[in-house]
């Protein structure tokens, strides 16, 4: 590991929740704006974790706690493979691994709404996942290399040829930050039909990790969005930037807009999108070049 | 902790006046989402419980249940006449009176039915009420002395 990826990480390690608590006060104020009201303060986010933290837990049984502290765990080693410009295919594959602790810890208690919430975040992931591997492969055949590191440092952005993968993994990611019409397993909204769902069983201070590893989510969730514009010249950081802020708002217009679909529509509409976008983005790549090569 | 104060809210018997006005409390008008206030539909996350209707013989258990599902610190906001003492039903042979007949009551809101800008208002001093609990607490804690949860007294 060089020293630019050791540094990368470290900064990720401090900065992601900074980050992410901007981006979540960001998406407060916004939604509520789009809804003709006020809005918390910015840093509301922020004054909920620290709440978080000092309220009591009440706890369940000995594995939920546990499991909860695996996912925060996972979670944050997931972005350090990927800022240390590591293999983004196991980016991918660790990130599904800290999502099943989260679905085991909420399966690990006695409500149904709970059990519910798991099995639905289950089908979210079944939803994702091809998408997710589409991605990955993207991102080989445009750099010949599964290596963040070797992404960014193309003499081109991979969006030029891989758009209909971005198109893909951006409808995904409005299952990944349970975004209405695919929020099934948990919502920020208050009075969902099954109450909290994957979280309801979770309280106070575990609560407060399992928010924290959500903020490392969000900043590892878009900075796979700015990989797709990032590229030799410095500038194309500054770039992927206003992308990731256009892609966050666009993903909130539509939380707004829509209202919560069922696991089956979810699944159909999201496995459509991957295979018309990403399939056949992947399937023109791959017959443009063969015939270059002719 | 004031300035994330989580609610949930039960209607125990209420003629749903008093819930509307909960309800409005949220929309765009007054807005209660500007003081960080979040209406969460799960005791465990809550830090305010809010009351409406007078309890009964069929909601006093599940009143019970919800409240010592909540994680300490936790305050009680008993929002509307009825659920403060029972109001026009209180003579009612299934009406066993207001909130505080079966867990402690802090902040008690009349009105038929509540006013939003009293109900924010109400929060606002149950918000205070929590800051308190949650130093006393502390404090306990601090010195070793086992904290008597108030939520047993009404049990």
């Amino acid at each position: 590991m060089s020293t630019v990826s050791v540094i990368t990480v470290i900064c990720y390690l401090i900065f992601a929740p900074v980050v992410g608590l901007f981006v979540s006060g960001y998406d407060r104020v916004i939604t509520a704006r789009m809804q003709g009201r006020q809005g918390p303060p910015f840093l509301q986010p922020l004054y909920d974790l620290v709440k978080l933290f000092r309220k009591e837990a009440t706890i369940v049984n000995r594995v939920q706690t546990a499991m909860v502290v695996a996912f925060l765990i996972f979670q944050v080693f997931t972005g350090c493979i990927f800022f240390a410009g590591s293999d983004i295919l196991l980016v991918f594959f660790a990130l599904t691994l800290a999502d099943i602790f989260l679905i085991l810890a909420a399966c690990s208690t006695n409500s149904p709404y709970s059990n519910l919430g798991s099995q639905r975040e289950l089908l979210s992931i079944m939803a994702y996942e091809p998408m997710t591997l589409l991605t990955a492969i993207g991102f080989y055949m445009v750099s010949k290399s599964f290596n963040v590191s070797d992404v960014i440092s193309m003499d081109k952005p991979a969006i030029l040829q891989i758009p209909g993968i971005f198109i893909g993994y951006v409808f995904i990611l409005i299952i990944k930050c349970r975004k209405s019409p695919f929020d099934l397993s948990t919502s920020h909204h208050a009075h969902q039909e099954m109450v909290k769902g994957l979280t309801q069983d979770i309280s106070g201070n575990v609560l407060g990790i399992m928010e924290l590893a959500e903020l490392y989510a969000s900043v590892l969730n878009m900075a796979v969005v700015g990989l797709f514009f990032v590229y030799k010249n410095p500038w194309s950081y500054l770039v992927a930037l206003l992308v990731c802020s256009v892609v966050y708002f666009i993903i909130l217009l539509i939380d707004n807009i829509f209202p919560r679909v069922k696991w089956n529509v979810m699944l159909w509409s999201t496995w459509a999108v991957t295979f018309v976008f990403g399939g056949a983005n992947v399937l023109l790549l791959d017959m443009l070049r063969t015939a270059v090569k002719l | 902790m004031s300035k994330s104060p989580w609610l949930l809210h039960y209607d125990a018997s209420s003629c749903n006046g008093c819930d509307i006005e909960v309800l409005a409390a949220t929309t765009p008008v007054y807005d209660v989402e500007r003081f960080g206030i979040f209406n969460t539909g799960n005791p465990k996350h809550a830090d305010i419980l809010v009351v409406t209707g007078g309890v009964n013989a069929q909601s006093s258990s599940v009143l019970k249940q919800i409240y010592s599902q909540m994680p300490d610190p936790k305050v009680v906001v008993a929002a509307g006449i009825c659920a403060c003492d029972g109001g026009i039903f209180k003579d009612c042979y299934n009406i066993s009176g207001g909130t505080d007949t079966v867990i402690p009551v802090d902040v008690y809101v009349p009105g038929c039915a509540v006013r939003p800008e009293a109900l924010i208002d109400g929060i606002s001093k149950a918000i205070a009420i929590l800051d308190e609990k949650r130093i006393q607490s502390r404090e306990h804690a601090a010195c070793e002395v086992h904290y008597d949860n108030p939520g047993n007294k009404g049990e």
